[in-house]
């Protein structure tokens, strides 16, 4: 679904942040469904807090923390995004065309993420339900301490991949860098190459599920035991 | 003896009561009883000492100051009969909706996890009844605790667990943590004891994990980061409700200056006393500095940026009555914060507990391990039994009472130097006992104008 000739249309060169975000949230209460941002040029924040199914359109480069904490709404953004994007989100869906910054995806509890571009470090750290599915490469650090959802890399994963992982799944078709502590390769079961064929299929991503590696948590850390130490 | 017994016998090193003082025998002041029985244990275990509690070393404190009161040259006023106003207004500094609370004495944050439901119910009921706001903690806002609190400000931590944006626009205030005094520059700890089905659940791990939760915010590093993270939750909330940063009281003085330049409402200042459910020892009694030192620092940042009573600032650690509260007023904080008072005043080491507290090796007054959640008061616990004993309604009259008592000791103080609201409280009304307070505090050692490093 991208935004209908109908949309909305808010130019930022004249409307600050402010005024966009305080209509978006407006139209929660009812109102128009389809929006279209113009001159981004790189505000943080827009359309942070969105709480309805609106369909939003961000024309250019948007700065940190784009469409943060989202329920229900999608939101593209036709170009770059800074530190943060989709961070905390509950819901919905946010596409980025180009790459994002750092902390994509951070603590997110729910909805999808996709990024056609290549993510940077520490992707999907502390992730806690959201699903995130890169076209290209991530950065260092992807999925730090992820507790729960899925982190679908087309590309490449650099060093410490899932360092320190709870229950979050990863998905890499590249090369990995290096594994961070407790995050271990683990078997493609029948279920696993499912659900990753249904992601790479929702992101949109010409990919086969069969050249990915599946890692997550070997779960030696999950109770502190001082032979450990020296892993932390 | 066989290797077995030796082995035995040097793993028990330390579970031993400690020996009995005859004349002549001369404990050493370095390696006193206590040293010697922690050197065992850490013989015994190889790992350091996980407590809750705050630092219970002997640190310069309030205690350590007087206030003058009035005499000829200044008159006080009547108690009975002449007002004494307490109510403070926090975030009118960018937020639509400040909030104002009736006492200057707030709820500090505690997590659902460290103490059970009721007992974050009761924090709310007694707050509640004193027209105070109480805080939420590292595991998400509670439903119970939403609903007993009038006015709830919601941490924002690092480990962001049960992070929300619906709890966040129900919030009265947010507090985005960078660091808490225990413990700056340190995480959040729950171990799995405490991790039942409920608070697992609150924060996506599962059940029975150790939570080592994160110690740097995950989306942002840095002051000017820490800027756009602010201009973030402002515009999700609307710019309604105020934006509190709490921080460890370290290097304050720039602490303070950068959280007001990153735009917030509100700086929660927390001394190296303060409370956690569950820290490393180690971390609790030697990193940070004391609140006594901390509160001139920040006043002496605001006041250069022109931000004082402005950008308000709440300050805690080791404040346990009226007193300590009148004096960091006068030192020129706005409100101060509660934690280990308030859950004492729950009901936590109380002698009543005796026998349960033995049960578990320790005793009423000492007891500090939150930590294990084996509460025989049932506070800090997730055991479904313990938590059974504790009475929220009780419990929220027991801290309504304490609220009142010290708010009581607090006016008290103030009419006595001839204030018609506490906040008109100054260091011109405070001498230091040592040079030590003194220097820290900024105020002449009694009967001098001498104040320790200034000419
Ligand atoms: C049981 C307990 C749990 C705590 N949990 C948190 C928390 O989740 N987040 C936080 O910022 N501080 C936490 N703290 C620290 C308090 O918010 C506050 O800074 C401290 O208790 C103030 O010092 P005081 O206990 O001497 O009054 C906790 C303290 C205690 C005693």
């Amino acid at each position: 679904m991208s935004a209908t000739a109908a949309a909305e249309t808010v130019d930022l060169a004249s409307a600050s942040v402010r005024e966009l975000n305080q209509r978006l949230h407006d139209a929660a209460g009812g109102g128009p469904a389809a929006w279209r941002v113009e001159n981004p040029s790189g505000a943080h924040a827009l359309a942070a807090g969105l709480d309805a199914e609106l369909d939003v359109e961000i024309d250019g480069h948007a700065g940190y923390y784009c469409a943060g904490m989202n329920k229900h709404a999608t939101v593209r953004v036709a170009g770059n995004v800074g530190v943060g994007v989709a961070e905390n989100m509950m819901s919905g869906l946010v596409v980025v065309e180009g790459s994002a910054s750092q902390a994509a995806g951070a603590t997110g509890r729910g909805g999808l993420l996709v990024i056609k571009g290549s993510a940077s470090a520490r992707c999907g750290i502390s992730m806690k339900g959201i699903d995130i599915v890169v076209h290209g490469s991530i950065g260092h650090a992807g999925a730090f301490m992820g507790q729960k959802g899925r982190l679908v890399v087309c590309g490449d994963a650099g060093p410490d991949l899932g360092d320190s992982i709870y229950e979050a799944r990863l998905y890499v078709r590249g090369e990995v860098a290096g594994l961070g502590a407790d995050c271990i390769e683990k078997e493609m079961r029948d279920e696993h190459t499912a659900e990753l064929r249904e992601l790479l299929e929702l992101a949109g991503a010409d990919a086969d599920p069969a050249d990915f590696r599946r890692y997550g948590s070997a779960r030696e850390l999950y109770t502190f035991d001082v032979d450990n130490a020296g892993s932390y | 003896m066989t290797e077995f017994d030796v082995a035995s016998k040097q793993e028990g090193f330390g579970t031993e009561a400690t020996g009995r003082w005859r004349p002549g025998l001369r404990e050493s002041h370095l390696f006193d009883r206590n040293a010697i029985h922690e050197i065992h244990r850490m013989a015994r275990e190889g790992i350091y000492d996980i407590r809750g509690f705050g630092a219970k070393r002997k640190v310069p404190h309030f205690d350590d100051l007087l206030f003058l009161g009035a005499s000829v040259s200044r008159y006080p006023l009547e108690g009975y009969r002449e007002k004494c106003a307490t109510d403070v207004t926090l975030g009118t500094r960018f937020a639509k909706e400040p909030i104002t609370i009736d006492i200057p004495i707030t709820i500090a944050g505690m997590s659902f996890g460290a103490l059970s439901a009721p007992a974050k119910e009761a924090l709310g009921r007694g707050a509640s009844a004193m027209g105070t706001s109480t805080t939420t903690g590292d595991g998400g806002m509670l439903p119970e605790e939403r609903d007993h609190s009038t006015k709830l400000v919601y941490q924002i931590l690092p480990s962001r667990y049960g992070m929300n944006p619906d709890d966040l626009r129900r919030a009265d205030a947010i507090e985005v943590v960078v660091g808490q005094g225990a413990k700056p520059g340190g995480g959040g700890m729950l171990l799995g004891q405490k991790i039942s089905d409920r608070v697992a659940e609150m924060r996506d791990l599962p059940k029975g994990v150790d939570q080592r939760s994160a110690c740097r915010h995950p989306d942002w590093t840095g002051p000017d980061d820490l800027e756009i993270k602010i201009g973030e939750l402002r515009e999700i909330t609307d710019w309604r409700v105020p934006i509190y940063v709490k921080v460890g009281a370290t290097r304050t003085y720039f602490d303070v200056a950068l959280a007001v330049k990153a735009g917030a409402d509100v700086i929660v200042l927390d001394g190296m006393e303060g409370g956690t459910a569950a820290s490393q020892e180690v971390f609790i009694e030697h990193v940070g500095i004391p609140i006594l030192a901390a509160i001139p620092e920040a006043v002496r940042s605001l006041q250069e940026l022109g931000m004082h009573r402005e950008v308000q600032l709440i300050v805690s650690g080791g404040i346990r009555n009226g007193a300590d509260a009148a004096k960091a007023l006068a030192l020129g904080a706005d409100a101060v914060s509660i934690g280990v008072g308030a859950v004492v005043a729950l009901g936590d080491n109380s002698h009543h507990f005796e026998d349960d507290y033995e049960a578990i090796g320790t005793s009423a007054g000492f007891y500090d391990d939150w930590h294990e959640g084996r509460d025989p008061v049932g506070i800090s616990t997730q055991d479904e039994e313990l938590a059974k004993r504790f009475d929220p309604e009780l419990g929220g009259r027991r801290l309504a009472n304490y609220l009142r008592a010290m708010v009581l000791e607090t006016q008290t103080l103030a009419r006595a130097c001839g204030k018609s609201h506490v906040h008109n409280l100054e260091p011109e009304d405070l001498v230091a006992l040592t040079f030590e307070a003194a220097a820290m505090a900024k105020v002449p050692v009694a009967g001098t104008s001498w104040i320790p490093g200034q000419d």
